[in-house]
């Protein structure tokens, strides 16, 4: 089994994808010589050339756009929005547009059409560069959202993402992109849908995405020390939800942590919580908590974003709160 | 309908080359004047080239280098009065010094230290703007209050010659023009937007083409000519005041360092180039005329740089000594009347803290 780092995951995916389709190219800004501000598509312009990966000029919503316009023509394009943070200039494309297309054509047009982009804070790019704004997509009927935080998820789930014949806002972040896994040696596609348990556990579920996966898992090691089984449940893709799996996960345990860098006020795990009570409320044993960042703007300076996004310190004390009760 | 000419082709240029092309002269600047602009390019290029320094020491956050842009600064500034307003990118984050706002406040900002955070009302300076291209429109409804008050300011926005591709940019000349607001839309073109080249960016002959379809005069001048930038931006001044709405000047140089401290050029950029644009700077070339004209000594040269160095260093002691912050901040600066829930917040982080 190969070890891949998430941004060559994600590489691996889009390389495979466009060594096989012709219909699959990439566009974005700063992404051919210099493969992104990530480096994600490093080494990509040599493979497949300048208009395959596809330098833009500065114009967010001509590229989810044009996106929209080569997809319905049954292209695959995946287009790179370089922040998450800049999602917002191309949201009428997105929400107007992309998300609607099928629905207003009585479903004859579809839009195959891949959205990825990138963010997050623990770096301190300030509060126009560290949104997680996930959970704003999650809301609008017609778009999919991936939220994927390990390598191999990460490239079973572009895969997925690109096939799919639906808009999917691909989410990663910017910290996991140096972390690595073993991955399988053929690219499995992973369904959209579908959660992934990373560690079975009695006592509690931590419902984690993203960055907070990792400081769950973090959470749940220290957690086993004091006693206390903790299961770490990652949808990976936060719409559609894997509501089965979550129920099933909180039945057994009877707690429920949820837990995303995203603002937790009226936020993602807000659904989480309000899904679980609809179908588990008899199993539950404590009331849900939540983990997220504060609801201030991102700072810029490092010791005060430090106060504002939650670490694997704020998902232990959330754990020890409800197996408290 | 106004009639609008074609964009000009060829840069406006001041200062010569000290060999074939002959220095030119800017009608109605004294020597004093020109010995201030030299000054504030120095401020600059020291406040500049200390930041870097301060960065590599991991006292500051990533930093968006200028070397080589403060021609394009100073020039504009000096054409302006102290009630027009300044709207800066990140590239001009330092442009307040030249209005006198202090150096340990610019740092501090680039610190995330609240000290940075100056009042723009108080030197009509704007808020620095990252996303690009998003205050062209602030700057175009800035202006038009100005018209609407009856007031005579004008406004300056700042941006790249990659922002020229946002939706940002059009609607807010398209806005501006069509409103007749005293705007100058000031285009630094350094000819990249980070790994972008300019004929990456557009297909037009020249970024100041893109002001005939706005109907509004594009003017092209070398952005290394401080001379020249003023000038042009005079000029637009004056055009503003008298109602004739808002001008495009493109000014042209070449980013001859890294797009930021976090960005490594050598994957797009021939270093050759660089070295070469690195020969025709604008501070140099400035303090070659002003010797030429007999204006400027080695002494007094280096008593200018002096003097911009010990500015900055006061600053950095200034910004350095400034206590850690309140995380009160994070809370009572997000609304004007902070909701029930954020004292909640506030309650919260006070106790992870143990305070
Ligand atoms: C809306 C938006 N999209 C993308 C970015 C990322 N970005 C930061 S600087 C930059 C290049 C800007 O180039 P240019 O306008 O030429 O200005 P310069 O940096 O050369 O001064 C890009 C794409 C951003 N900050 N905002
Ligand atoms: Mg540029």
């Amino acid at each position: 089994m190969p070890e891949l780092s998430y941004r060559e995951a994600v590489r691996d995916a889009l390389s495979h994808a466009m060594r096989e389709d012709d219909d699959v190219f990439i566009m974005g800004e700063d992404i051919a010589e210099m493969g992104g501000s990530m480096g994600v598509t490093a080494g990509m312009l040599d493979e497949f050339g300048p208009d395959r990966v596809r330098n833009t000029p500065i114009s967010e919503m001509a590229i989810v756009g044009a996106g929209i316009g080569a997809a319905i023509q049954g292209m695959r394009p995946v287009v790179e929005v370089m922040y998450e943070d800049f999602t917002t200039l191309a949201m009428e494309q997105i929400v107007n547009q992309a998300a609607k297309h099928r629905s207003m054509s009585g479903g004859q047009l579809k839009v195959p059409l891949t959205i990825r982009t990138q963010g997050g804070a623990g770096w301190s790019p300030g509060a126009q560069h560290a949104q997680q704004l996930e959970g704003w997509f999650v809301h609008v009927p017609g778009l999919k959202v991936v939220f994927a935080s390990t390598p191999t998820d990460v490239r079973g789930l572009l895969w997925s993402a690109i096939y799919d014949d639906n808009p999917v806002m691909f989410f990663e972040h910017r910290t996991l992109y140096g972390i690595k896994e073993e991955v399988p040696d053929d690219l499995e596609p992973i369904p959209i849908g579908k959660a992934r348990v990373h560690r079975e556990g009695e006592d509690v579920t931590v419902v984690a995405t993203g960055r907070l996966v990792h400081e769950a898992l973090a959470a749940a090691q220290e957690a086993e020390g004091e006693g206390v089984s903790v299961e770490v449940f990652d949808p990976r893709t936060l719409q559609p939800l894997d509501e089965d799996g979550l129920v099933a996960s909180v039945k057994k345990t009877n707690r429920c942590v949820v837990a995303h860098e995203a603002v937790t006020r009226m936020g993602f795990g807000a659904e989480i919580a309000a899904v679980v009570q609809e179908k588990a409320f008899d199993w539950l044993d404590a009331p849900i908590e939540r983990v997220g960042a504060k609801f201030a703007p991102l700072p810029f300076a490092p010791v005060m974003e430090d106060y504002v996004v939650p670490d694997a310190a704020d998902v232990l004390e959330a754990i020890r709160r409800t197996v408290g009760r | 309908m106004a009639q609008v000419l074609p964009a000009e082709r060829d840069l406006r240029r001041v200062i010569g080359d000290g060999e074939g092309v002959p220095d030119g002269e800017v009608e109605g600047l004294s020597e004093d004047d020109l010995l201030e602009l030299h000054r504030r390019l120095v401020q600059l290029r020291t406040y500049d080239e200390r930041s870097l320094v301060y960065h590599r020491q991991g006292r500051i956050g990533t930093y968006a280098i200028f070397w080589n842009h403060e021609a394009m600064q100073a020039g504009s500034v000096y054409a302006l009065e102290r009630e027009d307003w300044i709207f800066p990118s990140y590239r001009e984050s330092a442009i307040g010094l030249l209005r006198g706002m202090p150096a340990s406040t610019v740092l501090s900002w680039w610190r995330g230290h609240p000290t940075g955070w100056w009042n723009p009302a108080d030197w009509n300076v704007a808020s620095i703007c990252v996303p690009i291209g998003t205050h062209v429109p602030h700057a175009a409804g800035l202006a038009w209050g100005k018209k609407l008050r009856g007031e005579s300011a004008c406004a300056v926005a700042y941006f790249g010659d990659g922002a020229t591709s946002e939706g940002a940019f059009h609607e807010g000349a398209n806005f501006a023009a069509v409103m007749r607001a005293p705007l100058i839309l000031f285009c630094n073109n350094n000819q990249w937007a980070i790994s972008t080249p300019l004929e990456a960016q557009t297909a037009a002959e020249t970024l100041a083409d893109k002001a005939v379809g706005y109907g509004i005069p594009g003017v092209r001048v070398d952005g290394a000519d401080v001379l020249a930038v003023y000038e042009a931006t005079r000029e637009a001044v004056t055009r503003a005041r008298a109602g004739d709405g808002p001008t495009f000047i493109e000014a042209v140089t070449y980013r001859a360092a890294p797009h930021a401290t976090a960005d490594d050029p050598s994957a797009y950029i021939d270093p050759a180039r660089v070295e070469e644009e690195k020969e025709r700077e604008c501070l140099g070339r400035y303090e070659a005329y002003l010797r030429r004209l007999g204006l400027l000594s080695d002494e007094a040269a280096e008593a200018v740089r002096a003097e911009a160095l010990e500015r900055m260093r006061e600053g950095i002691a200034q910004a350095e000594a400034e206590p850690a912050p309140d995380p009160a901040l994070l809370f009572s600066h997000a609304l004007a009347s902070p909701p029930a829930s954020f004292d909640q917040d506030l309650a919260e982080l006070r106790r992870v803290l143990g305070g």
